[in-house]
């Protein structure tokens, strides 16, 4: 299915988002993610099913003022 | 100095972007002693790493972290930006952006209150970056929040206190509230003024990591920061408009 990734339309084979971070070759990388503009917390990507169109956010830390 | 419940030894804080290297931005912390180091999350592709990289030299820096906002124009990018933020740096402090005009970059008051009440309620310690305004300040505290962030002046500017009155009646108007003015200073004489005025804290970014020498920079900051401390706690005599001699009359020669 088509989703979003930062912006990006993304072909995946994955449906759960954990999967998807693991497809996108994130690992055990320190990242937080969004699905829809809502937080979904580590705890939960393994439970957080998408739908194709879904908007997925995946951040690090990075320089701030 | 007491945010929250965190002791902070230094009044200076400092943020983490727009320097020309890691190395620069790691000597211009130490020169600047800085007790807080602020920072955001961003978007990253699989392959970067620049996270990691970039987690590795904050931590090393050995400072209290203060994650932001930035960016954000609403209160639901706000608020999610800031559960990320909680999550990704393991602490539940916050400093709060809810952007409202792209020129000024000046916050959205109505937003901005929105957002303190959404994240106080759960369980972040907010610091929000606001104006003068001391309505929307009240507003602020009554959301929860425990620190203000008023501005100096825009971010990035330079520009210094452009509203002095402002900021004195602020301060005034809430004397036991710790208070940090954030963006806009350009210069160590304006962050020893704000400290003068009685402002626990000054926060900036641009002042340093755009300097020639941001490191000779962060000392000179760092300095101007401890000089207006130390003139506020000395409590300042009061100005007056006619000269008064410091020099004894007394005993002057040729005095009749």
């Amino acid at each position: 299915m088509k989703i979003m990734i930062n912006g990006t339309p993304t072909e995946t084979r994955a449906e759960m988002l954990d999967a998807v971070l693991e497809e996108l070759g994130f690992g055990d990388a320190k990242v937080a993610t969004a699905v829809n503009e809502d937080f979904v917390p580590a705890s939960l990507r393994g439970q957080t099913a998408l739908a194709p169109g879904d908007r997925v956010e995946i951040v690090t830390p990075r320089q701030g003022g | 100095m007491r945010l929250y419940e965190t002791e902070i030894a230094s009044r200076l804080m400092l943020g983490t972007a727009q320097y020309p290297s890691p190395a620069v931005l790691t000597e211009a912390f130490r020169r600047s002693a800085a007790g807080i180091a602020t920072v955001s999350v961003r978007r990253e592709a699989g392959h970067e790493r620049a996270g990691a990289a970039f987690w590795g030299l904050v931590r090393d820096l050995r400072v209290t972290l203060l994650p932001n906002t930035a960016g954000c124009h609403s209160v639901r990018e706000a608020v999610t930006t800031a559960q990320m933020a909680r999550e990704l740096f393991d602490t539940p402090w916050i400093k709060l952006e809810v952007i409202g005009h792209a020129d000024t970059l000046q916050p959205d008051p109505f937003g901005l209150v929105e957002a303190a009440r959404i994240l106080t309620d759960e369980g972040f310690q907010v610091f929000p970056y606001t104006t003068e305004d001391v309505v929307l300040a009240g507003r602020l505290l009554d959301a929860g929040c425990e620190v203000l962030m008023p501005w100096g002046a825009p971010i990035g500017t330079g520009l210094g206190l452009t509203n002095i009155y402002g900021l004195r009646t602020l301060r005034a108007q809430f004397p036991q509230v710790p208070m940090v003015v954030d963006a806009g200073l350009g210069l160590p004489s304006q962050a020893a003024m704000a400290m003068e005025m009685g402002f626990d804290a000054v926060l900036l970014n641009t002042a340093v990591a755009k300097a020639g020498d941001p490191a000779r920079m962060a000392e000179g900051f760092a300095r101007a920061v401890q000089a207006g401390r130390l003139a506020f706690e000395a409590d300042p005599m009061e100005p007056r408009d006619m000269a008064a001699p410091s020099t004894p009359v007394i005993g002057m020669a040729f005095l009749e």
